[in-house]
């Protein structure tokens, strides 16, 4: 595992859903490639029988009754929707 | 004297004495802002009318119980990253430009209880994502001990804000230095508390397992009243803590006999500059004319934490900014055929350089094939990381060393280069892997520019870093020094 290339970056940019010209893409190449080298430091650390940390105190599962509350109101809800109609969002043709 | 070099305290005693009113507390801050808010551009947004009428309201309300609270009245400052209902949250981004929050965070929901008027909502690095404020999607922010000089950053519209006197107090939120390093480098007491003490219900999500807000104050006393008021669980968020708050102003006794300090090596090598190296030296030495006694210690993985946390906090920016896609709120490309390309342009137009950087690392540790390697990897160091403080700890109250490897960098000159700047929070970031609480106070000066001390301690006992901050505090006279604007 190392580097990245110019077609991984274009790759990548599509699954973020960003669009990236030809200038970007060759800076963006250069920067995530020294990022990426840097993480290659982590190589040296010993993780064998290691378990991940994805939060670092012990909560889990935190519950709570299942109580329904008032929403907020459709026109505060709908209020910075670039786009509205009959309340409703609208948004540009999916199916062409 | 500006009123605002009295402590939160003093002001509450000035207005329960109705020597001072409350609309004096909110004049002063906007005269003040009109003094010198062109040299240091520490907001985004002003709320004049409504900080203004709020304030008369109160005046009136003077003698009621309500006006006990001792932050009644007091003007504060908020990180434009935080929502306020009614009043624009931009998170410094194009994306959010007109966004108008139609809830207010829980942090916010408390400060009103308490009393606080809202002055503004200070500038950011745009998604909390930089060092030095300069990746601010409207305008830069300066230092105000020297206007060439960053504030630091992510939060460094809050801290200039207190340092230029423009307000009392402020909120920022920091996810991987990101209250520390601008409060060091604005020569201020900026706290990141244990994570899950504070809500982050409201706080716009960059990564959600490391983020939270905390205080930033002039004094570590006002930083202990603002931190009582925003702490504790939040039915909210299910990652805040149900531990019982406690009444942080009691652990501010001045005793630190006996108290035992560790000092990690890693802090003070050669990556930390000689005048930094002196000044926390020379602040342990205060500490142990105190009766505290210090010792060397290590924190092994320390070296692996810039390259962790980058991985682990742009996968989860990379979820989290997955929701800005202009169709719901924020910006939406006038540009747009079909919904794909209303998503790529909208995101494209309306994000700055960091932010899609980041979310391109992120997406890409995060694919098919990486993740073990990077996003797992990243987080089995990040396990590492937490050992390596609570071993110190099992033998140690606190760890202290620099917040920051140097004292405020110039404008411009870390900016094209994304490691150099990330380096910058080579001391700050274990503290957020770790989930640890972390404050940075002032500890000297190096050619006019502050420097910052970090006091860490164990998970929720901000009441023993409190203790030993205002101790040192007490004991010299940093804190008292004030840009000359």
């Amino acid at each position: 595992m190392s580097g990245i290339s110019k077609e991984q970056v274009y790759h990548v940019a599509n699954l973020a859903r960003l669009e990236i010209n030809d200038q970007e893409a060759e800076k963006f190449t250069k920067q995530l490639d020294d990022i990426i080298n840097l993480a290659e430091l982590l190589n040296e650390a010993d993780t064998s029988n290691i378990k991940p940390t994805s939060h670092v105190l012990n909560i889990q599962n935190v519950m709570r009754e299942d109580v329904a509350e008032q929403g907020l109101p459709r026109e505060e809800v709908l209020k910075n929707v670039p786009d509205h109609k009959d309340g409703q969002i609208r948004v540009p043709s999916i199916i062409e | 004297m500006s009123l605002f070099e009295h402590k939160i305290s003093e002001l509450h005693e000035f207005v329960h004495k109705k020597e001072v009113k409350i609309s004096e507390l909110v004049d002063e801050s906007f005269k003040r802002i009109g003094e010198v808010e062109e040299k240091v551009q520490a907001f985004l947004t002003l709320d004049e009318e409504n900080a203004r009428a709020k304030a008369k309201q109160f005046d009136d309300k003077m003698g009621t119980e309500e006006a006990n609270n001792p932050l009644f009245g007091l003007p504060i400052g908020i990180k434009d990253n935080i929502v306020t209902k009614g009043l624009r949250t931009t998170c410094a981004s194009k994306i959010l430009e007109n966004f108008d929050p139609i809830y207010d965070a829980t942090v916010m929901k408390k400060l009103h209880n308490s009393g606080t008027i809202t002055i503004g909502k200070l500038n950011m690095d745009e998604f909390a994502m930089g060092s030095s404020t300069e990746n601010s999607g409207f305008h830069k922010t300066y230092n105000p001990w020297n206007l060439d000089a960053v504030p630091g950053g992510s939060s460094g519209g809050s801290a200039a804000a207190v340092a230029a006197g423009e307000v009392p107090f402020s909120l920022g939120s920091d996810t991987g230095g990101s209250i520390r390093q601008p409060a060091a480098f604005c020569g201020v007491v900026g706290l990141k508390p244990t994570y899950g003490l504070v809500s982050r219900f409201g706080l716009v999500a960059f990564a959600s397992s490391f983020d939270q807000i905390g205080p930033i104050t002039r004094t570590v006393e006002d930083n202990a009243y603002l931190l009582q008021t925003i702490a504790g669980v939040d039915p909210h968020d299910s990652t805040s803590v149900n531990v019982e708050v406690p009444n942080y102003l009691h652990a501010l006794t001045g005793d630190v006999k006996g108290l035992k300090i560790a000092v990690p090596k890693e802090y003070l090598n050669e990556g930390v500059s000689p005048e930094v190296r002196e000044s926390v030296l020379a602040s342990l030495k205060v500490l142990e004319g105190l009766g505290a006694t210090w010792e060397e210690v290590s924190l092994p993985h320390s070296k692996y934490g810039i390259a962790a946390y980058y991985l682990l906090s742009s996968s989860e920016a990379s979820s989290n900014l997955s929701r800005f896609d202009g169709v719901r709120y924020g910006y939406r490309t006038p540009n747009a055929k079909n919904l794909m390309e209303l998503y790529k342009k909208t995101r494209s137009e309306g994000f700055g350089e960091e932010v899609k950087r980041r979310i391109m690392l992120g997406t890409f540790a995060l694919s098919s094939g990486y993740y073990d390697a990077y996003y797992k990897k990243a987080q089995q160091v990040r396990t590492l990381i937490k050992k390596d403080f609570e071993d110190v700890f099992a033998k140690y109250d606190v760890i202290i060393g620099p917040t920051t490897p140097t004292p405020a960098f110039k404008i411009g000159e870390k900016i094209d280069d994304p490691l150099t700047m990330y380096a910058e929070d080579l001391l700050t970031i274990p503290v957020n892997l770790a989930g640890v609480p972390g404050i940075s106070i002032p500890c000297g000066f190096a050619n006019g520019l502050p420097i910052g001390l970090q006091i860490i301690g164990k998970h929720f006992d901000e009441g023993t870093v409190y203790r030993v901050a205002h101790a040192f505090e007490q004991a010299t006279n940093y804190h008292t020094q004030k840009p000359q604007l």
